[in-house]
């Protein structure tokens, strides 16, 4: 069930990259289909009632979620953030120069 | 000395990167210096890796010192030589060139930057053995491309790059999606743990969708058809020597070789999986030859025909027959250093004459004599005429089609190596014969550096041939086809050499 309300994210988000015409849409397109996916992979490791492995002494190793998911999607929250400054630094630019946000406007290159 | 000199590939150009970012903007000259000794020392370490993994066979490092299912293992075989040498000699040769090339641009420091980035992200999905970390280094790489395209900051390159960067970050999230399910399922990330497990397990329909996924996500990296929108936009965008990296290895890099690393060594080739890589590589070829047929623009031109090639390679490897994956490394091989030429031909051509529009160029073999032979052996080489390196591997690849019985595709190829040279006559007769325009009486050739690379390049292509002598072609080209023929012993070849 839990998946299935990821996968409607991540289909928001690739609607909103093909439908929208504003190129700030599309971005937050973009950030929607990625936290989608970021949060699809934690869910995996995720186990109900789980507690945080933690490893010491006399600790008995049951129900632990699994950690390494997590650590995993940190380093791609992190490349997102990358891409998204990127994309809105290029957007803004493009802004400069075509003065619209509105991606049929922007066209200078053919097929 | 064995295992400490693979992380080195990802270390120098990152610490270059990172020098050049923070005193390139003061020392004057720093940024030329450090970035071509840094290629020039990745070029000599991909040439020793080879005599190492021919010594020593696997060579694995662990990193921070973890045993490979739990740590990150950076693995060296045969195949990895072969790609780093492939992608280490392009950069090599692109840096030289952009010494006088990049005068042209403001703040030449970022640009070093950004190339070096790129750089430490495509050798790095080549030596990484661990899905995650591929997917890292593809990432850095992707990245430093995205902002390399819009370098010039005009409104083609801010459109092209915006383009590039929507597309490929979807396909990023789609090859991420499949890692996660992949790890679902296997619970490791480590490519040869992965391996080991879905032998154990056996196939299950959840290996067909990550499959599916796989190829959306690299196909688009690689341009292949249904998913190249971008790159006829992205690549005549950017300056001259990143066209040249861009289709000359970046789309092999973190396309092709991802591909097949993943499908041979670690998921494991299925017929269907094969016949799709080669119905892919056959549209590709196709509809790329096509248009590019059509363009005015003569970067355009070379993107499109970049798409075709692509799809020769793809089809090589598709095949899973020795020969086919052989004759399918050689041509990638190939295309990385013609294309490369002739991007950079198209670059002098820019410098010299400030357009790239076919029409208004003609004669400029008289003006330009260095740019007009290395470009016409690159042309001959990629449209198959013998005895240059285009031909041998496009005639591998028809014997290895038809060898495995696949005469439909063996005949189209045939078909698409004669479109291919009609384009490029096309290329010849209107840039570099006949008539000198009016407009052109003024240009000069390019400076040293500059020719120098293309020198060089143009006399890889009519070499290249030679590597197809037994004695080169044991060590180079049949043991990077033996690392993929292998499948899924991948696995006990890489704990095998842990110990």
């Amino acid at each position: 069930m839990i998946y299935l309300m990821c996968f409607s994210l991540f289909s928001i988000g690739i609607y909103c990259i093909l439908v929208k015409r504003n190129l700030i849409k599309i971005i937050i397109g973009l950030g929607i289909a990625e936290y989608a996916v970021n949060l699809f992979f934690i869910l995996l490791g995720y186990r109900l009632r789980g507690r945080a492995p933690i490893l010491a002494q006399d600790q008995v190793v049951e129900n632990m979620v699994d950690p390494l998911p997590q650590a995993l999607i940190l380093t791609a929250i992190v490349i997102g953030l990358a891409v998204t400054v990127l994309v809105v630094a290029i957007a803004l630019r493009i802004y400069e120069k075509y003065g619209t946000f509105d991606i049929t406007k922007v066209k200078k290159l053919r097929g | 000395m064995k295992h400490e000199l693979i992380p080195l590939f990802v270390a120098i150009p990152l610490g270059s990167a990172f020098l050049i970012s923070l005193l390139g903007k003061r020392l004057k000259g720093l940024a030329d210096t450090l970035s071509n000794l840094a290629t020039f020392s990745l070029l000599f370490l991909s040439f020793l890796s080879i005599t190492l993994v021919k010594r020593l066979g696997v060579v694995v490092y662990k990193v921070g010192g973890w045993i490979p299912p739990i740590g990150i293992c950076m693995v060296l075989d045969s195949l990895t030589s072969f790609m780093l040498i492939t992608v280490n000699l392009v950069a090599f040769l692109v840096t030289v060139y952009s010494i006088s090339y990049m005068e042209r641009y403001t703040s030449k420091w970022k640009f070093y930057t950004l190339f070096l980035l790129m750089l430490a992200g495509m050798d790095g999905v080549i030596v990484t053995g661990d899905l995650f970390n591929l997917f890292v280094f593809l990432e850095i790489a992707s990245i430093a491309s995205y902002a390399l395209v819009a370098f010039g900051v005009e409104h083609e390159e801010l459109e092209a790059s915006f383009k590039y960067t929507v597309m490929g970050s979807v396909a990023s999230s789609f090859i991420l999606i499949g890692i996660a399910l992949l790890y679902s399922y296997t619970s490791s990330l480590n490519m040869a743990d992965i391996s080991r497990v879905l032998t154990e397990k056996g196939n299950s329909r959840i290996l067909s969708f990550v499959s599916g996924l796989f190829i959306m996500g690299f196909g688009l990296k690689a341009a292949l058809v249904p998913f190249h929108a971008w790159l006829p936009d992205a690549h005549p965008s950017a300056p001259a020597p990143i066209s040249a990296m861009l289709s000359g290895v970046l789309i092999k890099a973190l396309g092709v070789y991802a591909l097949m690393r993943i499908f041979f060594n670690v998921l494991g080739i299925s017929s269907i999986l094969s016949y799709m890589l080669m119905s892919l590589g056959v549209i590709s070829m196709v509809l790329g030859g096509l248009l590019a047929l059509g363009q005015e623009d003569i970067k355009r031109l070379f993107a499109y025909s970049s798409i075709s090639q692509i799809g020769f390679v793809v089809l090589g490897i598709g095949m899973g027959t020795t020969l086919g994956i052989l004759a399918g490394l050689f041509h990638l091989f190939n295309h990385a250093t013609f294309k490369s030429l002739l991007f950079l031909n198209s670059g002098s051509i820019e410098y010299a004459t400030g357009t790239r529009d076919l029409r208004k160029m003609g004669g400029l073999t008289a003006k330009m004599p260095v740019t007009g032979y290395s470009s016409l052996i690159g042309s001959m080489s990629i449209s198959g005429i013998p005895p240059l390196s285009g031909f041998w591997s496009k005639l591998l690849i028809i014997l290895a089609a038809i060898e495995a019985k696949h005469f439909i595709f063996a005949s189209i190829a045939v078909l698409v190596s004669i479109l291919t040279l009609a384009y490029y006559l096309k290329v010849q007769r209107l840039a570099f014969f006949g008539e000198l325009k009016d407009s052109l009486r003024g240009i000069k050739e390019v400076p040293l550096t500059m020719k120098l690379s293309m020198i060089a390049l143009s006399i890889i292509c009519i070499f290249g041939g030679l590597l197809l002598v037994p004695g080169i072609q044991k060590n180079f080209l049949s043991s990077a086809t033996q690392a993929l023929m292998n499948g899924n012993n991948y696995a006990q070849i890489i704990f095998g050499s842990i110990k």
